[in-house]
């Protein structure tokens, strides 16, 4: 369905109304229009600032602890080998983890609060609400507001509070304060909900730091900017370590930061395939699942137009997945434009293909992904095999999978 | 092209007093009861119907109007049966205005040109969405006054002097200053900023203001519509739904009879308005 025509650069929008084709814009109620308006006229200032630069790369080298290792996989892709010998196909691609798990906090997520708060500082904001599904972003707000002296409110559906209970304590820890939402299903989008009506409230003194490249523009722009340097990165370091581009990049898909992050910098290397997970959960056939693009239809949501799950009279749908961080009925709009233009394929990964390689990825090679991220591990071992053994691949690992513990032992079965 | 609204504020203004204006939540419990809500409110004093539109996500509302909502849908409520509610109304009222009032994504997926048409058919005046503003009027707003359709839009305390044209450009029927910044529900500011603020928006337009969010009591529906030209309540009148209702939803009373009473009251407190005004 709507096709756009094939454009010469992908990394132009979005437009200046905030649109990439028909997704994306300002959605949102009179009330935080000139907030939007303001905010899009400070990002506007600060974005090609020179000292906001250095003060941002400053903090994300020696706070966040940049640039984020891009480690070839030996464990995986040698396991991925035998899979494919077994097989008769004799290949299987390198696979490379970009390692966002090991950056301060667990998670990519401190690359935008990083960026956000020097916003917010610069726009003299008093206070910092964020919502959170897996509570990475929590706790990534908690820590910049903890570092600049921010008080700072969390809303967290009430269902996530109980799956990741490890990280509501970290916030608390940190001095913010967590309030659970108990309205739909207790997940991201009823969060997302409340931390808007607070803002809405909390006109003069406060500053929503989004966790995703979702929302009201410029939110998705910001947050993506701040996100790529995670492609930048991958760009420089696989030229460097390879001598050339990889094949293909794979990145899962919640609201579509770490994926976006990821992707950006490689939108116009065509000869890069680049694939985004969503969540498939018990599969696409019911509803519970959270792929809002291989399953949705455009609407509009939470200040944007966008790929989301729901029903014909247009309401939105809860989903389900595994991970909670991925439990949100929609998609930052750039990922729509991309699916919809055709450079970038979304597919889905189900639950317990995402639980299997959460559990192979430990044991070979000692590493304990984020669930969220396990759903791109899980891709990976997919399409590998079939690939051939001079081909490269790249997984984001956008975050730890110790806040996953509780969660992966109830699924298994085991009491800890 | 004038429409019901404005031949029903033009009424008002002649007769110096503001317009009650009621919002109820279509489909709260069930249809049927909805329904006779809606038809109990002209009587009770009603000048103006808000429906309320249910949505999932209503993201400017209080936790009053997102139970109603949710028990809206939970009683399988559509965008269709809201539509076909106001023209089962309108058979036996063809003077009362409507106006939807809701969110985008329903109406978006119904199809923004046929839902003109549907609302056009079932005699609907006036749209409050709230999730449209001025940046976004080629979507729905600019359609809607092509059909003949008012699109009223909501001007709040951080829509300054600058911005104030502009949100005012394509505004019809009237406008729907929000008393506060905050959700459907929450306390009732300042009445005396509330009358500087309509003065002030008064000064840019010549189209009626009603003021809304916040008015619960006839006491306050009073002092409001002193200055205002017409006074909004929704979250009185969705509680006193909710109050009839048993904890599994069961009807305890009359809904339809505990709304006349309460808005009874309010048309007491707009009739009153400027007699005390003129005090
Ligand atoms: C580790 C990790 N990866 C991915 C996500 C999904 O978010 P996004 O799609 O914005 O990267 C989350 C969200 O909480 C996360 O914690």
């Amino acid at each position: 369905m709507n096709k756009p025509a094939i454009p010469n650069s992908f990394r132009t929008g979005p437009d200046e109304q905030g649109m990439f084709g028909i997704f994306g814009g300002r959605f949102v109620a009179e009330t935080l229009m000139p907030l939007i308006l303001d905010l899009e006229r400070h990002w506007n200032e600060v974005k090609d600032d020179p000292d906001f630069k250095a003060e941002l790369t400053d903090l994300s080298t020696h706070y966040a602890g940049r640039p984020s290792k891009l480690y070839f996989a030996e464990g995986l892709t040698r396991h991925l080998r035998e899979v494919s010998s077994t097989k008769g196909l004799g290949g299987g691609a390198k696979v490379y983890f970009k390692r966002e798990d090991l950056n301060h906090t667990g998670s990519h997520k401190i690359n935008n609060c990083l960026g956000q708060i020097l916003l917010a500082k610069r726009m003299g904001k008093k206070r910092i609400i964020a919502e959170t599904g897996a509570g990475q972003h929590g706790v990534a707000s908690a820590t910049v507001a903890a570092r600049f002296g921010f008080p700072c409110v969390v809303y967290m559906g009430a269902t996530d509070v109980a799956r990741q209970s490890p990280n509501v304590f970290r916030m608390k820890l940190l001095g913010a304060e967590v309030r659970p939402v108990t309205a739909g299903h207790g997940t991201l989008k009823d969060a997302m909900n409340e931390a808007l009506r607070d803002w809405v409230t909390n006109v003069e003194d406060t500053y929503y730091l989004i966790g995703t490249a979702a929302g009201p523009h410029p939110y998705p722009e910001l947050v993506r900017d701040f996100q790529s340097v995670i492609g930048t990165e991958a760009r420089a370091q696989i030229l460097e370590q390879e001598g050339r581009l990889p094949d293909t990049i794979i990145a899962a898909v919640g609201g579509g930061s770490n994926a976006i992050g990821l992707f950006h910098p490689f939108l116009d290397d065509r000869s890069v395939k680049i694939i985004g997970i969503e969540a498939g959960g018990r599969g696409l056939d019911g509803i519970e699942h959270c792929a809002s693009m291989s399953a949705g239809a455009p609407g509009v949501l939470h200040g944007n137009r966008t790929y989301l799950l729901q029903n014909a009279d247009g309401q939105i749908m809860d989903g389900h997945s595994i991970s909670a961080g991925l439990d949100y009925p929609g998609v930052g709009p750039e990922h729509s434009w991309l699916r919809d233009s055709g450079r970038v394929d979304y597919v889905p990964i189900l639950d317990d293909e995402a639980l299997e390689a959460f559990q192979l990825t430990t044991r070979v090679e000692g590493i304990i992904p984020a669930l969220e991220s396990a759903h791109a591990i899980a891709h990976a071992i997919k399409i590998v095999p079939a690939m051939d053994k001079d081909q490269i691949v790249i997984v984001n690992l956008s975050g730890r999978g110790d806040k996953d513990v509780h969660t992966v032992a109830n699924m298994l079965g085991m009491e800890i | 092209m004038t429409t019901r609204i404005d031949r029903r504020m033009a009424k008002l203004k002649a007769e110096g007093r503001p317009a009650l204006v009621t919002y109820f939540m279509s489909g709260d419990p069930d249809y049927g009861t909805a329904l006779s809500i809606m038809k109990a409110l002209p009587k009770a004093g009603a000048d103006i119907i808000e429906m309320g539109m249910p949505f999932s996500d209503p993201m400017a509302d209080g936790p009053a109007i997102q139970a109603a909502g949710l028990r809206a849908l939970k009683g399988g409520q559509t965008l269709v049966k809201t539509l076909k509610m106001a023209s089962e109304f309108r058979a036996a009222d063809n003077e009362t205005p409507i106006v939807l009032m809701g969110y985008y994504n329903p109406i978006y997926i119904h199809g923004v040109d046929r839902f003109l048409r549907d609302a056009l058919a079932s005699g609907i005046d006036g749209l409050i969405v709230v999730d449209l503003p001025p940046e976004m009027d080629e979507e729905l707003c600019i359609p809607a006054l092509k059909a003949g359709i008012n699109f009223i839009r909501l001007a709040t305390p951080t829509t300054d002097d600058k911005r104030l044209p502009k949100v005012l450009q394509n505004t019809s029927g009237f406008v729907y200053y929000v008393s506060m910044t905050g959700i459907t529900g929450s306390a009732l500011a300042d009445t005396g900023k509330v009358a500087a603020a309509v003065t002030r928006i008064k000064g840019h337009t010549d189209l009626p203001v009603c003021v809304g969010f916040g008015v619960k009591t006839a006491e306050q529906a009073r002092i409001i519509g002193a200055s205002a030209d017409g006074v909004v309540v929704g979250t009185a009148i969705v509680n006193a739904v909710a109050n009839v209702l048993g904890p599994k939803g069961e009807k305890t009373a009359d809904p339809a009879e505990a709304v006349a009473t309460l808005v009874s009251g309010l048309s007491q407190g707009v009739r009153a308005a400027r007699l005390a005004a003129a005090e």
